[in-house]
């Protein structure tokens, strides 16, 4: 296929998996600041753009990180590159770039929500605040329409190299949302030997699992309370769960296997890819924090990010 | 003003409904408007949801809008078609044969038939291409043909697309959206396909490829990209024939070869069908400053190793001054006498006729000799004083730039307008295929219609109309 | 007279190009004006030259490149006899008929200005009139020292307005106010010689044609008639028909290319002999 398409549908489904993450930070975030203080709050609004990482990017615009002002930076700012808004327009100029790679449903899944954004912003007054009542429900659009978006992939696209593609954008995406979600609140993710600190933080490492729609999922596989060193066993180590470092890697290797099989090449990203599926593979929640969670979710960061480079070498840029 | 009188297709002007449109007639006596009004509410969504849209230039915010789409068929009889069909597959064997005289050697000029000025002075001539053949001899491979009709029969041409005629993607959706929502209506009449017309334009494609040792030939649709007009069709098309839709910078020219990126390297390229007008389809043949062509591509196609579909400078042969010789052409090359009508023109470079068309300004219609979609043209009976007299001032500043043309009694058909069922002025645009083995014509072709009352401008950039176009068996 | 010429054209380029596809019009072509002896064309590159024909008959060679590429020699060099013939052009190559270059291009569009150049003149005799244009131009026009136009790209309308400029500028004056007269008029592009002073230099001139006698040169920056220092090198119907290089990095985006252009060029020794013969 032609390298720009690969390209436009490896963006494109980063970027419907970005808007959805972030809807999601803006949703638990919201849960949190409504905690009171004495809970181990006030800088929700900040540890949000932490989060998404836009901490630098918020202060050099705005002043104070409230939830107005981090609302309006992460769902409506032009300017953020990271915006919701942003990520549906880029998707959007994306999926019509190669809508013949798309099915029907996967277009329109972009294309309604970008009319609800349309709706949404020629509704309001300039300069006027968006109430919770209306950005809710748009939060809901946002995730309905990466849910849309993904389902009709899985279901409706032809197995071949624009499907596999689109899979890498996707998973390539996930597992940094996931790391940096998990990086945010290390300091509170605390191995099994170290005294917790209260049970204030409950809420710190409820609010991770919600995050990742992983709360039930937690309780079942571990069947207990929430203990901080499972949290991050469950989405660093755990396969069977869908948002978790390896689970993330068990598929980008599984894609990329499919892209070397069809085109009869193995190369580089194959290679990147399974050492560090091997990694997680092999891997045990003590020794990730013998090493130092945060230095351990550094350097998984990057080395994600090295993949997406390797991989536009490889196939997207030639 | 003097109120024209329209033949209408329906009605053929008289009391009795002709017997091509009985059945559609009596569909339309049973139909209750909500009903109809419901089938075109269910057509747009479609439309919608297809994403057909239509960018039209100079307006911002309407950069994706729908082209009206009216849900009644127009329907032209088998006999009716067979002899347009014959008369448009001469005009296009005649426009290739001229545009191989017009860069190779120039007979017809030297024959005197037409003013070697109105060939070298043309924009549209390009200097580049003399000299050069194209494959088989086919230089315009898709041609789209603009006709009206003005009476039982009476069909004139009113400007032939020898570019990148635009619009076949919608003579397809039409087709496709009228089956669906009217399956009642279809049953009850015999009309001929037309969604062959990607599968006849993929094998004319591959038919003029070059020829090549080893392998299929390689085919991709050049596109501007999504902020062109056209972009939904190109898309559309290369789609439905399964062809990479490619943009400039996906291309490369290597040693006269045309290759494009893959995710597996580079892939030849052997014909292309390109969507991108001639100034910006080489930066190093033509305009310098072009972001959206393919530096190198005169060069592999002079090396013979890359096909265009259509050939470079075709343009020259829909220049509206040269159209006024089209029944010569025909004759020159063809010996034979031009089927299809040209409609009465003044070339208004000629004194006489500029002296005529002064004198006549307020009746006629007034076009320049190389504008496209309905663009700087005067519609003498629909035009105010003060803008007759302004353009009487370009006209006779550059009496060359224009031809006039008599305001034509363009035909009629029902259309399902806001309040019920009215006749509306319509053309045909039906589009000629050719390869390596000759012509083809898919029957019938888009009908554009002038959804405003009285309005005879059909052009989509100007609020025209649709409709799905059925040639059917005669009775 | 016999002239050896080196016209050396280093392209530098920043960020370095990805792939680079060029077309070259470096070669000069016999005419009764001028006999080439010898000449070769050298890009200092892992390239293949392929030679055409292009649309006005003159030599093209293109090559393409896969990059980075960050410097490029090109190196166009060879003898040619030059012989003085009153600035006629005879049995040059001709694809066309003198009535396409009357042809307006980008480049050559007439303005109101252009226009009136030609219309001062006062003669009837064909051949005048374009002498006369060639000192209303000369007169409009302050030619820039360096031989060549400082901005490319300017139109004939630009430069007039803007009163100076180089060969190039000054050619598209003449040739668009020429063609505003009625006289098919062309670009031509190639060398100047100079014994004395700099050796030889670039240049541009324009050519238009007259019934009867065909097509004859005018040299605006010098004012005269090309002749024995002239080499003709590719004529059209302006700059971009005509001029030495044309390049594209595909993909390239914000990328400069600086040129820089050597020339030298001396009396060939056979010349002193040849002239001894005659």
């Amino acid at each position: 296929m032609l390298a720009r398409t690969a390209d436009n549908l490896f963006w494109l489904a980063r970027y419907v998996e970005r808007a959805e993450f972030t809807a999601r930070i803006i949703d638990i975030t919201a849960r949190l600041a409504a905690l009171p203080k004495a809970y181990g709050g006030g800088a929700e609004w900040e540890s949000a753009l932490s989060a998404v990482g836009s901490l630098e990017r918020f202060k050099e615009t705005y002043e104070k990180a409230d939830e107005p002002s981090v609302i309006e930076f992460l769902i409506f700012d032009p300017a953020n590159q990271s915006s919701i808004r942003s990520c549906i327009e880029s998707a959007r100029t994306n999926a019509r770039a190669v809508r013949t790679a798309l099915t029907a449903d996967m277009w329109q899944s972009i294309n309604s929500a970008w009319l609800e954004l349309r709706t949404l912003e020629q509704m309001r007054a300039p300069f006027e605040r968006m109430s919770r009542e209306r950005t809710d429900p748009f939060l809901d659009v946002v995730k309905a329409m990466s849910r849309d978006f993904d389902g009709a992939a899985y279901r409706n696209m032809l197995r071949n190299d624009a499907y596999w593609f689109s899979r890498l954008g996707l998973y390539m995406e996930r597992a940094d949302n996931t790391a940096r979600i998990l990086d945010v609140k290390y300091h509170v993710l605390l191995p099994e030997t170290e005294a917790v600190g209260g049970s204030l933080d409950y809420f710190q490492w409820t609010s991770i699992l919600r995050a990742v729609s992983a709360f039930t999922a937690y309780h079942w596989v571990y069947r207990q309370s929430v203990k901080p060193w499972l949290i991050a066993d469950l989405l660093i180590l755990k396969k069977e769960m869908p948002r978790s470092l390896v689970s993330c890697y068990d598929n980008l290797a599984r894609n990329l296997d499919a892209i070397g099989n069809a085109y009869g090449v193995q190369g580089p990203s194959q290679r990147h890819a399974r050492a560090m599926l091997l990694r997680l593979d092999s891997g045990n929640v003590e020794a990730v924090f013998e090493r130092g969670l945060h230095e351990f979710l550094t350097e998984f960061i990057a080395d994600n990010t090295r993949l997406g480079a390797i991989v536009a070498e490889q196939y997207l840029v030639n | 003003m003097v109120e024209q009188t329209f033949w209408d297709e329906m009605t053929g002007g008289g009391a009795d409904v002709r017997t091509v449109y009985g059945r559609v007639n009596e569909w339309l006596k049973s139909t209750p408007p909500d009903v109809l009004a419901a089938r075109r509410t269910q057509a747009e969504l479609l439309f919608r949801r297809i994403g057909i849209t239509f960018a039209v230039y100079g307006e911002k915010d309407a950069a994706e809008r729908l082209i009206p789409f009216d849900i009644i068929p127009r329907v032209i009889g088998q006999s009716e078609w067979s002899l347009m069909e014959k008369g448009l597959i001469q005009r296009v064997k005649a426009i290739n044969a001229f545009l191989c005289d017009i860069y190779g050697a120039r007979e017809i000029l030297r024959a005197g038939l037409i003013p070697p000025d109105l060939v070298f002075g043309n924009p549209h001539f390009r200097p580049e291409m003399a000299g050069k053949r194209a494959p088989h001899d086919v230089w315009v491979h898709i041609a789209g043909i603009d006709m009206v009709r003005t009476g039982e029969d009476e069909f004139y041409v009113l400007e032939d697309n020898a570019r990148t005629p635009s619009g076949v993607s919608y003579m397809l959706e039409n087709r496709e959206v009228m089956m669906r929502l009217l399956p009642d209506l279809f049953s009850n009449h015999r009309i001929a396909p037309v969604e062959n017309y990607t599968d006849l334009l993929l094998n004319c494609l591959r038919s003029v490829a070059p020829p090549r040792s080893a392998g299929e030939p390689v085919v991709a649709l050049l596109t501007p990209g999504p902020y062109n007009s056209a972009y939904y069709e190109h898309s559309f098309l290369a789609d439905r024939l399964g062809v990479e839709l490619v943009e400039g910078h996906d291309l490369s020219v290597r040693d006269g070869v045309v290759y494009m990126r893959t995710t597996q390297g580079p892939r030849r390229v052997d014909v292309l069908y390109r969507r991108i007008d001639d100034d910006f389809i080489d930066p190093l043949a033509f305009r310098p400053d072009s972001v959206l062509g393919v530096p190198g591509l005169l060069d592999a196609y002079a090396a013979g190793n890359v096909t265009l579909a259509n050939a470079i400078g075709t343009g020259i042969a829909d220049d509206k001054a040269l159209y006024t010789y089209m029944p010569e052409i025909v004759k020159f090359y063809l010996g034979e006498e031009a089927i299809l009508k040209n409609v009465p023109t003044w070339r208004c470079r000629e004194a006489d006729a500029l002296k005529y068309v002064r004198e006549h300004i307020g009746e006629l219609v007034i076009k320049e000799v190389n504008g496209s979609g309905g663009y700087g043209m005067l519609v003498g009976p629909h035009a105010s004083k003060a803008e007759i007299a302004e353009f009487e001032k370009k006209l006779v500043a550059q009496p060359d730039n224009y031809i006039a043309q008599p305001t034509l009694s363009l035909s009629t058909c029902p259309a399902f307008v806001e309040n019920g069922v009215a006749p509306r002025h319509v053309d045909l645009r039906p589009f000629v295929l050719t390869g390596a083995e000759g012509s083809r014509v898919v029957p019938g072709g888009l009908t554009r219609v002038a959804m405003r009352a009285g309005s005879l401008v059909v052009n989509s950039s100007q609020g025209g109309g649709t409709k799905d176009t059925w040639v059917i068996e005669d009775a | 007279m016999r002239i050896q010429i080196h016209h050396e054209i280093v392209q530098t380029f920043d960020p370095a190009a990805k792939g680079l596809i060029e077309s070259l019009r470096l070669a000069p072509r016999s005419h009764e004006g001028q006999h080439v002896i010898d000449w070769r064309i050298d890009v200092e590159a892992n390239c293949r030259l392929r030679r055409t024909e292009d649309a006005f008959g003159n030599f093209t060679d293109m090559f393409s490149l896969q990059g980075p590429v960050e410097t490029l020699r090109i190196v166009a060099e060879g003898v040619i006899e030059t012989f003085d013939c009153a600035g006629v052009v005879r049995n040059s190559i001709e694809r066309f008929p003198s009535e396409l270059f009357l042809r307006d291009t980008d480049l050559t569009v007439p303005d109101a200005a252009l226009r009136a150049l030609g219309a001062t003149i006062k003669s009837d005799d064909k051949i005048e009139r374009l002498h006369g244009l060639l000192l209303v131009v000369r007169e409009a026009m302050q030619d820039n020292e360096d031989g060549e136009s400082a901005a490319s790209g300017l139109t004939a309308a630009q430069a007039l307005a803007s009163g100076k400029g180089g060969a190039r500028d000054l050619a598209h004056v003449f040739v668009a106010s020429a063609r505003a007269m009625g006289a098919p008029a062309r670009f031509v592009s190639g060398h100047y010689f100079d014994d004395g002073k700099a050796g030889a230099q670039c240049h541009s001139w324009a050519e238009a044609y007259v019934e009867k006698v065909g097509w004859i040169g005018f040299d605006p920056v010098h004012c005269i008639c090309p002749h024995e220092s002239h080499v003709r090198i590719a004529c059209g119907l302006d700059w971009l028909d005509a001029g030495p290089v044309r390049a594209a990095s595909p993909g390239a985006i914000a990328q400069t290319m600086a040129v820089i252009v050597r020339q030298s060029g001396f009396l060939h020794a056979a010349s002193a002999q040849l002239q001894g013969q005659q």
